[in-house]
């Protein structure tokens, strides 16, 4: 039996993690693959740690991700990139958003946030592009399109062409909200061109 | 549209166990549903509610659910009812009674257990309700097997006349995966049939029928050596044969793909000759269950030799790599090793309250009480005990806040004299368990004021509706309890039931002082609803003008996840103190303007914001 295909995504409650990896996961259904999809969310709906594990191949069994075991990780947030970091199988790439979200226990001064979390994920030496999704959606003039911009960046990762993946994303902007259709496409555009820009 | 996605779509689902436990409820044709939001349990009954054709229903709690569903049972329709591990606690009273008298129309409950307590206040094993309540327990072990299960459930219900238990964990409930359906069928109630010897559960017509109990049970052994949802699956690697059921199979299957494995769909009655049989093939018995050694101890008490929780973890998940691990410690290995990189130190980012939320306001004022000791309650605002607040002492079941708040007020002695007792709870934990406990504080004269924060919603499982909502399931109006009439009902003194706003912290604080230090029973209701529900509506943001803060950090101790610090400093005060000086932008994108944040600010240095663009990535709101 082949190897299953191992995806980590993580942030935070309400940055579009489940949405993104949904999207993903219907890209390798498409395709015949069985998947398995499923978070460690718990009270992520209040601004906790959101982990999404997908699995595909040609039959999942356990639905989890062991440590050194996800071929990619995807991150949208930077500190909850590096949290996750152990997960890698080693040499497998990263792909991180840049943007810095400090909860309150930091605010409140119990916490410290890191200083650098992509330099530290660099110093680990892991395949890592790091830029920042923030500015790509606001070029669209919106913010949503954050998780849009990160499937277009993560598409040239995937065992299969990144076509797939814009076309699920296509595919559900077409049936839920049409008129976000196009716009999503040039989110997912943009963000693929500008991970392929920091390759090497 | 014309690309592949379409096609494929049309034909294949991809479901979470709850939504796949929802379609076959739907597909086996259930008339009634009933349940108490709770995770990882919630979505099976909103997902049902969306079907046409059924009636579904959020309870006031678990115990009525379960009895709404044996209601519909005893009128010969099928019926369902789902609820978290504790649910079935608080639903457990009917259920001991329900299995002597048995069911018409099948019933099933499913039960989701919160393996690895993601969001519970404990961990424990709905399997020991089969073994008490002499019922059956079936364990799917992905989102296909939930909707078979489901559908087999109902069937095993009708033919043996017995509620079925369906055991979910969290990684059942919350795993999507593809679910192939099968045809729907439809069941038309078959009557209430006046049975007083059957549905009248007196001493004289419940004794004769424990034994018909125990041959049920007797029966359901037999059908678990014959059903399909047991299997003993071949492997060359005799070395261990696994026990196995719900999710714990797939773990089994990925770690040890060779090893033969005796597959539970069905884990109680236990199918004894299928674990005999896998036994004499192999050198050792592994019974691989999450979480309590209930199968390893039935098994040892039926002379069958087995090793299970001696090598395997009682808490929490398991995962193929922790059974690699105990298979190595088994065989005396040293454990396997992990190619991986070290965990990262990140600071814990725990669950806080919303922006806005008005439980904000109420743990701020409850922070700054002296000599208080405030008895806490499940909900969204038991994060009152965390940061910056600390503001919480306790936290058990739902609704015990005022009943140990009773108990705390009859027990003090000279050193909790001078202590203020308060009780919090929410209006869904209220409805749920939390009125009794008011009864008794009045009926017994308790010097206790209750916090009832009214936010019209269950908001921790997601804004469920409930009778304090104004909404049924569907969000159609339904009668809204009407709490200070209801409170005065209870036995409390009108003129001690009070309703504030809780985004008005000198009004709050005024209310709390005037009603702690009156030796009766008080009720303090708040009135805004939850942010997270259409009810609420944002106003216009705050910003700080960064010339006017002084660092003082007194917005922080609201605990806003929109007020963020941007600087900080140190401070000799006049009287020669060091002070820490913490200064503060807010999320402008984030705030939704309910101003609590401003009235602790002595140099007024927030203001209404002019609009902005927001600057960060999907920041919350």
């Amino acid at each position: 039996m082949q190897k299953n295909t191992n995806i980590l995504v993580c942030g935070i409650g309400g940055q579009g993690v489940m949405t993104a990896t949904e999207i993903l996961a219907e890209a390798a259904l498409a395709l015949g693959f069985d998947a398995k999809k499923t978070e460690v969310a718990g009270m992520s709906q209040r601004g906790g740690v959101v982990v999404s594990h997908l699995r595909f191949g040609e039959r999942v069994l356990s639905p989890q991700i062991a440590q050194g075991e996800a071929d990619l990780l995807v991150g949208f947030e930077a500190a909850e990139t590096l949290r996750w970091a152990h997960m890698l199988r080693p040499g497998a790439p990263v792909l991180t958003n840049t943007s810095r979200l400090s909860p309150p226990v930091v605010e409140c001064g119990v916490f410290d946030y890191p200083d650098d979390p992509v330099g530290q994920l660099r110093a680990l030496g892991v395949p890592l592009q790091a830029f920042d999704a923030a500015e790509i959606a606001l070029e669209f003039g919106d913010i949503r399109l954050g998780n849009t911009v990160m499937l277009g960046a993560m598409s040239d990762h995937l065992p299969f062409p990144a076509e797939v993946l814009r076309d699920a994303v296509d595919a559900r902007f077409a049936q839920r909200k049409p008129e976000k259709r196009d716009v999503n496409r040039r989110a997912f555009d943009a963000g693929r061109e500008r991970a392929a820009a920091l390759v090497g | 549209m014309g690309n592949a996605l379409t096609a494929a779509a049309a034909n294949r689902l991809f479901l979470s166990g709850n939504d796949a436990v929802a379609h076959a409820a739907r597909d086996a044709g259930v008339r009634v549903a009933a349940a108490y939001p709770g995770t990882p349990s919630t979505e099976i009954l909103e997902v049902l509610a969306r079907f046409p054709g059924l009636y579904a229903e959020w309870s006031p709690n678990e115990k009525v659910a379960l009895e709404v569903a044996l209601g519909a049972s005893m009128m010969g329709a099928r019926a369902f009812s789902a609820m978290k591990h504790v649910g079935l606690n608080v639903a457990s009273d009917a259920l001991m009674t329900m299995t002597v008298t048995g069911v018409e129309g099948g019933l099933v409950i499913a039960v989701a257990d919160d393996v690895g307590m993601s969001s519970s206040q404990n961990e424990q094993d709905s399997r020991f309700w089969g073994r008490f309540a002499h019922v059956p327990v079936l364990e799917p072990a992905d989102s296909q097997e939930a909707y078979d299960m489901t559908r087999a459930a109902f069937r095993l219900s009708e033919q043996f006349r017995v509620p079925v238990i369906l055991r979910l964990t969290t990684r059942i409930c919350h795993v999507k995966g593809r679910v192939e359906l099968s045809p729907a069928e439809t069941h038309e109630p078959t009557g209430f049939i006046k049975d007083p010897r059957r549905w009248v559960m007196v001493p004289g017509n419940a004794k004769p029928r424990l034994p018909l109990m125990f041959e049920r049970e007797a029966a359901l052994r037999t059908e678990a050596s014959a059903s399909p949802l047991n299997r003993i699956e071949s492997g060359p690697d005799r070395r261990i044969g696994f026990v196995t059921s719900g999710p714990a199979y797939m773990h089994v299957r990925e770690a040890f793909p060779d090893a033969p494995v005796l597959k539970l769909g069905m884990s109680y009655p236990l199918p004894l000759d299928l674990v005999r049989e896998l036994a004499a093939g192999v050198e050792t018995l592994l019974v691989v269950e999450e979480t309590e050694p209930l199968v390893e101890a039935e098994l040892k008490a039926a002379g069958i030799a087995c090793v299970g929780k001696d090598v395997l973890p009682r808490l929490g998940e398991l995962a193929p790599e922790v059974l690699r691990r105990g298979v190595a410690r088994l065989r005396g290995e040293a454990p396997p090793e992990v190619d991986a990189l070290p965990a990262q130190q990140v600071f814990p980012r725990p669950p806080t309250m919303c922006v806005a939320c008005p439980h904000l306001g109420i743990y701020y004022t409850l922070s700054q009480l002296k000599n208080i000791i405030i008895s806490g309650d499940i909900g969204c605002y038991t994060l009152g005990a965390g940061h910056p607040w600390n503001a919480l002492d306790t936290c058990i079941s739902m609704g015990a806040s005022m009943g140990m708040a009773l108990g705390m007020d009859k027990a003090r002695g000279e050193v909790d004299k001078n202590k203020k007792i308060v009780a919090v709870i929410g209006d869904s934990t209220f409805m749920h368990m939390g009125m009794q406990g008011l009864l008794d504080i009045t009926y017994n004269g308790g010097n206790v004021t209750v916090l009832l924060l009214d936010n019209r919603a269950v908001g921790m499982t997601g804004g469920q509706d409930n009778p304090a909502t104004g909404r049924d399931i569907h969000g159609a109006e339904a009668p809204r309890v009407d709490f200070p009439r209801m409170c005065e009902a209870l036995g409390v003194k009108k003129e001690r039931i009070r309703v504030v706003d809780p985004y008005q912290l000198p009004v709050l604080f005024k209310t709390l002082r005037e009603e702690t230090k009156i030796d009766e029973p008080s009720v303090i209701i708040t009135d805004r609803p939850c942010v997270l529900i259409d009810d609420y509506k944002k106003t216009p943001p705050y910003a700080v003008i960064d010339d006017a803060c002084t660092g003082c950090g007194n917005c922080l101790e609201v605990g806003c996840p929109a007020i963020h610090v941007t600087r900080r400093d140190k401070a000799i005060k006049p009287s020669g103190k060091e002070v820490d000086l913490a200064f503060v932008r807010i999320e402008t994108s984030a705030c939704t303007g309910c101003g609590l944040c401003v009235q602790p600010c002595a140099p007024k240095a927030i203001v209404h914001a002019a609009p902005v663009v927001p600057v960060r990535f999907m920041s919350r709101n």
